[in-house]
């Protein structure tokens, strides 16, 4: 064993040491921001190659979560960069749904060959700073002002933001809306441009919608459910800024009275009022529902407007999400992150490309080809949108609920707090358990999960 | 004295030399990483600590104390026990009539282990549709059954069955060439003397069919029980575990645990434990059972 032991760890060192004769120039081993390492392999790059000035190649990852080809828009989007800045040689790499990108990057990071930069969760933000794996962007953003960091949207700023640094831009965005078919509308007597605004309104629309072998309403709650559940929680609160965890990333408010009567109006609208099918919803059987005709109106992401615009065969309309005590949605999607195992040139230049990919001309090509909200207010007038949203004015509506929008969860250790929210609302949903006792359970391991950083 | 070292040396030499090319891969991608897990394991390595810490047993004390990692274990548990007999006895049974078939052997043969050449990912896809609410046959079919909607994957209570019916429908057909295999071995003047003595069909099998094939019988229960603990991708797929970690086998908790998590400490000792676990079983393979077991 011990022998095959050593025999392992010596061709590891061989391939390792392969390995890193292929990695080619510019990719020092370690890169401490400051050490003056990278200047020497840029002389020796400019030597091998006589060429005056190496482009700075970045690799960018980014993950595609709804319908729809948005991977032939980013990689349009980092050609264009390309040809506005010949000296920076972007690499897009398409890795999958949020999560698989996630893994694909912390994968990198342990094995110190991060992304320069990525989109990711903004949920990620903690996890990110606990495994030292990104930079704040500060510095970046007081010398550049162009950058103008009061356009964009106050409730996408929020999550950039941790322990008094910004950390990462806004790019793409979601919010909850309110999707429902106004044939059905018609064909049960409601009037189609009155959608519902209220719970009240909701369960009795939703009511009348529930016939002809279709349901009134679909809430999924197999993924993220506690996403969901932030957006009623918020509904049923007095407080305007309530929220379902502390500022800073350390606190957990799951269990609380309101929350409690939010989860169970959540139930209700299977159990008690039948408008809604029982159990856990599928998330991406629910648009797929919604475009067949199967549910009259679902709750989801705004990100799924061009999906459901393509695919859809009748007329629908969006909403705002029906308040109770007030209006309330979470912003939902992800940020663009630089990492720290990189150079200081390829953080600038990933920085350079992280502006240009939210400029007010991208940000709406961005948002008019995804359906995503526009990060910014000016990207709203710009010609492109203009043109989008006139014919389209159902893209508007996320963008001005944003003034009710909010954090999405995010703490530190935010996989497994968020999962134990999810998963008690699963079972809630599943008829486990009631509402008080889920989020009690939900509450009590969020604070044992959460105890190793408040030490 | 010396000429018989050489000698040694010489023959060991190239012996050795033969199997160093696995030798090298089964260190680099097993043993070394099974040695560096356990290590790993001995580590408080997360997201709250910024370098590791030295814990000794204490990530394995941690996870006697995990209620999801005991669920988990219990529901890899249970998997097995609902995949293995069930699947091994179909594969017993359409490997007879595959090898009896008079026409169409081949066609037989084909028709039962197609589940098993499509990859996983595409076997769950299917899945998935037969399963959804409303429109799914099985669920269509379950909810004739008890008169209402059924979600059959959205529910802790059934979600589990469910997944254990389509792995049985995937492993049988795998399981079926080894136990052709194994009938293919068995002379056939047994069953001509035994006709000829007048016992019947029936009989045949429990006497000489079942007794005869029975190493393949145990090699196929240790290869079905290490399968049971290592199905994990048709849970992405499907139910990413949930509804509330009802659907959660071991290794796809191991995987939360590493990525989504980040808890690298815990998971190698959950590594380890499943290590251990898969030693034990393939281990019965060499133990007390070889020797009652009628080979020829």
């Amino acid at each position: 064993m011990l022998k095959q032991g050593k025999m392992a760890l010596i061709a590891l060192g061989l391939t390792l040491m392969l390995v890193g004769c292929g990695q080619g120039g510019g990719n020092a081993a370690d890169t401490k921001v400051g050490t003056a390492t990278t200047a020497s392999t840029a002389d020796a790059n400019a030597a091998l190659d006589q060429t005056p000035k190496e482009p700075i190649e970045i690799s960018f990852y980014y993950p595609v979560n709804v319908g729809g080809p948005l991977t032939k828009v980013i990689d349009g989007m980092s050609t264009s960069f390309m040809e506005k800045f010949p000296d920076i040689k972007v690499k897009p790499v398409y890795t999958g749904n949020y999560g698989d990108n996630t893994i694909k990057i912390q994968a990198g990071v342990q094995a110190k060959q991060p992304p320069d930069v990525a989109v990711m969760m903004s949920t990620e933000l903690y996890s990110m700073m606990d495994t030292d794996a990104i930079i704040p962007l500060d510095d970046f953003i007081a010398k550049d002002a162009d950058y103008n960091k009061n356009d964009f949207y106050p409730a996408f700023v929020e999550d950039t933001q941790a322990d008094g640094h910004t950390y990462s831009v806004p790019f793409q965005r979601s919010t909850i809306i309110l999707y429902y078919n106004k044939d059905m509308f018609k064909a049960a007597g409601l009037d189609p441009s009155k959608p519902p605004t209220n719970w009240d309104e909701l369960v009795e629309y939703a009511g009348k919608l529930n016939r002809d072998g279709h349901t009134g309403l679909e809430i999924p709650g197999n993924d993220d459910s506690y996403w969901m559940f932030q957006m009623l929680a918020r509904q049923n609160a007095s407080d305007p800024k309530q929220s379902i965890m502390g500022d800073d990333g350390r606190k957990a408010n799951f269990n609380t009275p309101e929350n409690v009567e939010a989860l169970q109006f959540w139930l209700d609208l299977s159990h008690k009022y039948k408008v809604m099918p029982k159990g856990v919803i599928d998330w991406a059987a629910t648009p797929t529902d919604f475009i067949e005709g199967k549910t009259a109106m679902m709750m989801h992401t705004s990100g799924n407007l061009t999906n459901v615009k393509t695919n859809a065969k009748f007329d629908f309309g969006v909403a705002f999400a029906p308040a109770n005590k007030q209006y309330g949605s979470p912003t939902g999607g992800g940020n663009l992150y630089i990492f720290k195992d990189t150079t200081p040139e390829k953080q600038a230049a990933a920085w350079e490309f992280a502006k240009y990919m939210t400029a007010p001309e991208q940000a709406a090509l961005f948002s008019s080809s995804s359906g995503y909200v526009g990060v910014r207010k000016s990207a709203y007038d710009t010609e492109a949108m203009k043109v989008y949203t006139d014919g389209f004015p159902q893209a508007l509506v996320a963008r001005d609920q944003l003034q009710y929008a909010f954090r999405e969860l995010s703490t530190h250790n935010h996989g497994k707090v968020s999962s134990a929210l999810t998963n008690q609302i699963q079972s809630a949903l599943a008829g486990k358990i009631d509402a008080a006792g889920a989020l009690k359970a939900a509450q009590e391991e969020a604070d044992r999960v959460l105890a190793l950083f408040n030490k | 004295m010396n000429t018989r070292w050489n000698e040694k040396l010489r023959r060991n030499g190239f012996g050795w030399a033969l199997v160093l090319p696995s030798l090298l891969f089964l260190g680099m991608f097993t043993y070394y990483p099974m040695l560096k897990s356990a290590w790993l394991s001995l580590f408080e390595q997360n997201l709250a600590v910024r370098t590791p810490v030295f814990v000794g047993m204490d990530n394995y004390k941690a996870l006697l104390h995990d209620p999801v990692f005991v669920e988990v274990f219990r529901n890899n548990i249970w998997f097995a026990v609902g995949t293995v007999p069930v699947s091994m006895a179909l594969a017993f049974v359409m490997a007879l009539f595959a090898d009896k078939a008079i026409r169409g052997k081949g066609l037989v043969r084909i028709a039962f282990f197609y589940p098993n050449m499509i990859p996983m990912i595409a076997a769950a896809s299917i899945w998935l549709f037969l399963y959804m609410p409303q429109f799914g046959l099985f669920a269509r079919f379950a909810s004739w059954f008890t008169g209402s909607e059924v979600n059959l994957l959205g529910n802790p209570d059934t979600v589990l069955g469910s997944l254990i019916v389509m792995t049985v429908w995937k492993e049988a057909g795998y399981f079926m060439i080894f136990y052709l295999a194994g009938l293919q071995q068995i002379p056939k003047d047994l069953y001509e003397s035994a006709s000829v003595d007048g016992i019947g069909v029936l009989t045949q099998q429990l006497r000489i069919t079942i007794p005869l094939t029975m190493p393949t019988t145990l090699f196929v229960t240790v290869v079905a029980i290490t399968n049971a603990f290592k199905w994990v991708d048709h849970l992405w797929m499907m139910t990413k575990g949930g509804p509330d970690h009802a659907s959660s086998l071991l290794l796809y908790y191991i995987y939360e645990t590493t990525f989504s998590f980040n808890d690298q400490g815990m998971a190698a000792a959950m590594t380890v434990v499943m290590i251990v676990l898969l030693l034990v079983i393939s281990c019965f393979q060499f133990a007390g059972w070889e020797r009652k077991i009628h080979y020829q």
